[in-house]
């Protein structure tokens, strides 16, 4: 039997509605098939399962109360030879930290990689999750050329060419298919472990979006900051992997020691209220005047370039016990309206949002339930106990909707359930899906309740 | 479930032909709230009270009835209402009955308060608890009142039977800490409801409205417990170290 480690209060990267549930961590997939036989998981009872990686969905994708959660780190991990294409076979559990520390000496870097390492390889293809790159690489599944698949059918290896049904029900799935146990990824050639990038400052929205419109193309990794508190102030950084020949003359070690350890920690406990309008202002503040207006081709260490936030390790403590969630949606390409819209609300609400993260999406990939859309995505913290921002997302929702847009729900903690057919139009090809892999209805999530996935 | 804004899907609610009960519900079925089990006593009461629940955009509304004098029904009225609701993502109990000057000499009369209004209200609170437990999360919202924090002449019988179900439910909010569920005790003023229809307007009151709101904003912020008005904190603050002598003259 898998090991048991108990009943456990687990919460979302947001840390709002902990629920209970069993934890428990197979070793196979033979372990998993023995969970799927227990008798009480039936769709009245008690129960329900889903897997659970680094707990880095913000709101309550990877809880299920009253259930069993498969924690995916403990024992299916281990990364595999990098082949000549590129191709690894990689644990679930394993985290992309872990991949990019043990491959990019090598040379070898991930296809697509979201603003935190901290995630696992299961969790980054059941959130089909994005990068700045997404404009010219798509998403993570795309690169992912197959998976193996425990289900309370059966343990199945599942490529996009075998059986794409599953395959792209379970990229962006939530873990709503199965348990993914490993999957075979297709990594990047790099010559060094820097970028080359530019940056440049705009003083509003428009002028940010018609930027990124003209110019991403010519960049491999293109991202935008918004100041939601100052009408779109924005910060473009673009930039591509340094070759060799980039590096100055003297310096030219391409791969160097990374430290293990994150710059800093956030405290264990911190009072509500100490991410507010004035510090957020203080801190946009500073973002804005430090960046420069135009500059070309600055070597920067692509820890630094992918993930500024892992320098700061619990930074989701600082919003104090109530927790936060993240807002991110994407609408269209002709509905950047839509994007101006909810930067306005949020500001006009006195939304003491952080920094918004705008980027442009290029085609979408074939899951129904994944998320990119070719268009615009914007992603921005909210605390939770500020006034009057539950009705005001929920606006932005309809707005999203109308759009043709939709929310994404690795991070959703609070969509108006009946909204979810009309942003996932293609929600039935899941319903499909799982009426083969998982028909008893035992893979379910807080998430799946609360959205009426399941 | 209950979403990051703690606002719940389903909800069963203890004393739902209550004013506070009515305006609460409301509020949740304006935000997300579908399925509602409203238990009470008066079936005509509970009838309206249900036309309102949907009016205000709840799918699916069921009456349970029970009767707050009868402890031992406590467990069944409270399963009824669970097994009616499917998950229940909110308990919300607005049990009690009002003690008033004339009643205080009447044992009778007494019994019925204090059972009313902390007797059943515990034994059902516990039941709830056990039944949430199993579902791993839940919320419990406990109405209590600002009268439950330093007892009055006017109405003791009814305030200090407020003060031990105030208590009970602080403590058994420490008790689930670790289980998901999540107790929060809400001590408005004086409320003007048919309950208090007659007597004069005290300090500190707050209207059905004005408790739903702050209740919305107490579910997000899952406080242990939410005042109404927010001032009445401060105030009853003080009120604790009034020296008795003092605090018997104190009009309202």
């Amino acid at each position: 039997m898998p090991d048991v480690t108990g009943e456990r209060l687990l919460c979302g990267w947001g840390r709002a509605g902990a629920t209970r549930a069993l934890l428990v961590s197979p070793r196979d997939g033979g372990e998993i098939a023995s969970l799927f036989s227990r008798s009480d998981f039936s769709r009245s009872g008690r129960g329900g399962m889903i897997a659970r990686g680094l707990g880095r969905s913000y709101g309550d994708a990877a809880q299920c109360a009253g259930g069993t959660v498969v924690d995916t780190t403990a024992h299916l991990t281990g990364i595999g030879e990098v082949g000549p294409s590129g191709e690894v076979e990689v644990g679930a559990g394993t985290s992309l930290d872990e991949l990019v520390r043990q491959t990019l000496h090598k040379g070898w870097f991930l296809p697509v990689t979201p603003g935190t390492r901290h995630v696992t390889v299961g969790g980054a293809f059941a959130a089909d999750v994005h990068g700045k790159n997404h404009h010219v690489e798509g998403s993570f599944a795309r690169h992912t050329t197959a998976i193996t698949l425990s289900t309370p059918e059966g343990e199945h290896r599942v490529s996009a060419a075998d059986d794409p049904e599953l395959f792209w029900a379970t990229a962006g799935g939530m873990g709503l298919t199965g348990i993914v146990t490993s999957a075979s990824i297709r990594m990047l050639p790099v010559e060094t472990d820097r970028m080359l990038v530019d940056t440049d400052r705009f003083s509003g929205l428009d002028a940010v979006m018609a930027a990124m419109e003209e110019g991403d193309e010519r960049h491999r990794y293109s991202v935008a900051w918004v100041d939601c508190s100052r009408s779109g102030r924005a910060v473009l950084t673009r930039g591509d992997h340094a070759r060799l020949d980039d590096l100055p003359p003297g310096a030219r070690r391409p791969f160097r020691e990374h430290p293990v350890r994150p710059l800093l920690r956030a405290p264990g406990h911190v009072p509500n209220g100490l991410i507010n309008r004035v510090s957020i202002a203080a801190l946009n503040e500073v973002w804005y005047r430090r960046a420069p207006a135009h500059r070309e081709a600055e070597l920067q260490s692509l820890w630094h370039f992918f993930y500024p936030l892992d320098a700061v390790a619990d930074w989701n403590r600082l919003y104090g016990a109530s927790g936060f969630l993240q807002y991110q949606f994407a609408v269209p390409l002709k509905r950047g309206d839509v994007v101006a819209l909810a930067i306005r609300e949020l500001s006009r609400q006195r939304v003491p949002s952080s920094l918004a993260v705008l980027k442009r999406f290029g085609p979408a990939s074939p899951g129904p339930l994944s998320f990119p859309m070719p268009g615009w995505t914007l992603a921005l913290d909210v605390p939770i106990g500020a006034e009057e921002v539950a009705q005001c997302l929920d606006r932005l929702d309809d707005a999203v909707g109308g759009a043709g847009g939709r929310v994404y729900l690795a991070k959703d903690s609070r969509l108006r359930p009946d909204l979810v057919p009309i942003m996932y139009p293609r929600l039935a090809e899941l319903h499909e899906v799982r009426r083969r892999v998982d028909p008893g209805g035992v893979l379910r999530s807080d998430l799946s309740r609360r959205l009426g996935l399941d | 479930m209950l979403d990051a804004f703690g606002q719940p899907q389903s909800a069963v609610v203890l004393g739902g032909s209550s004013d506070l009960a009515g305006a609460i519900v409301d509020a949740l079925a304006r935000r997300r709230c579908k399925t509602v089990v409203l238990a009470g006593r008066d079936e005509d009461r509970l009838a309206s009270a249900a036309r309102a629940a949907k009016t205000a955009g709840a799918e699916r509304v069921v009456g349970v009835r029970f009767d707050a004098l009868d402890v031992a029904d406590a467990v069944r009225a409270v399963d009824e209402s669970f097994d009616a609701a499917g998950a229940v993502d909110l308990v919300l109990l607005a049990v009690g009955v009002l003690s008033a000057e004339r009643d205080e000499l009447d044992p009778a009369r007494t019994a019925e308060v204090v059972t009313a209004t902390y007797c059943w209200p515990a034994v059902a609170l516990t039941r709830v608890a056990a039944r949430l437990q199993e579902q791993g999360y839940g919320r419990i919202v406990v109405l209590s009142s600002v009268a439950a924090v330093r007892v009055r002449r006017q109405n003791f019988v009814y305030a200090s039977a407020k003060a031990g179900l105030d208590d009970f439910s602080i403590g058994l909010s420490e008790a689930l800490r670790t289980s998901g569920v999540v107790v929060q005790v809400v001590r408005p003023g004086r409320v003007p409801t048919k309950m208090t229809a007659g007597l004069p307007k005290a300090p500190l009151s707050a209207t059905p409205e004005a408790v739903a709101e702050a209740v919305m904003a107490g579910l997000e912020s899952r406080a242990q417990v939410v005042w109404v008005p927010a001032s009445a904190r401060w105030a009853l603050l003080l009120a604790r170290f009034v020296p008795q002598w003092l605090w018997r003259r104190i009009p309202g």
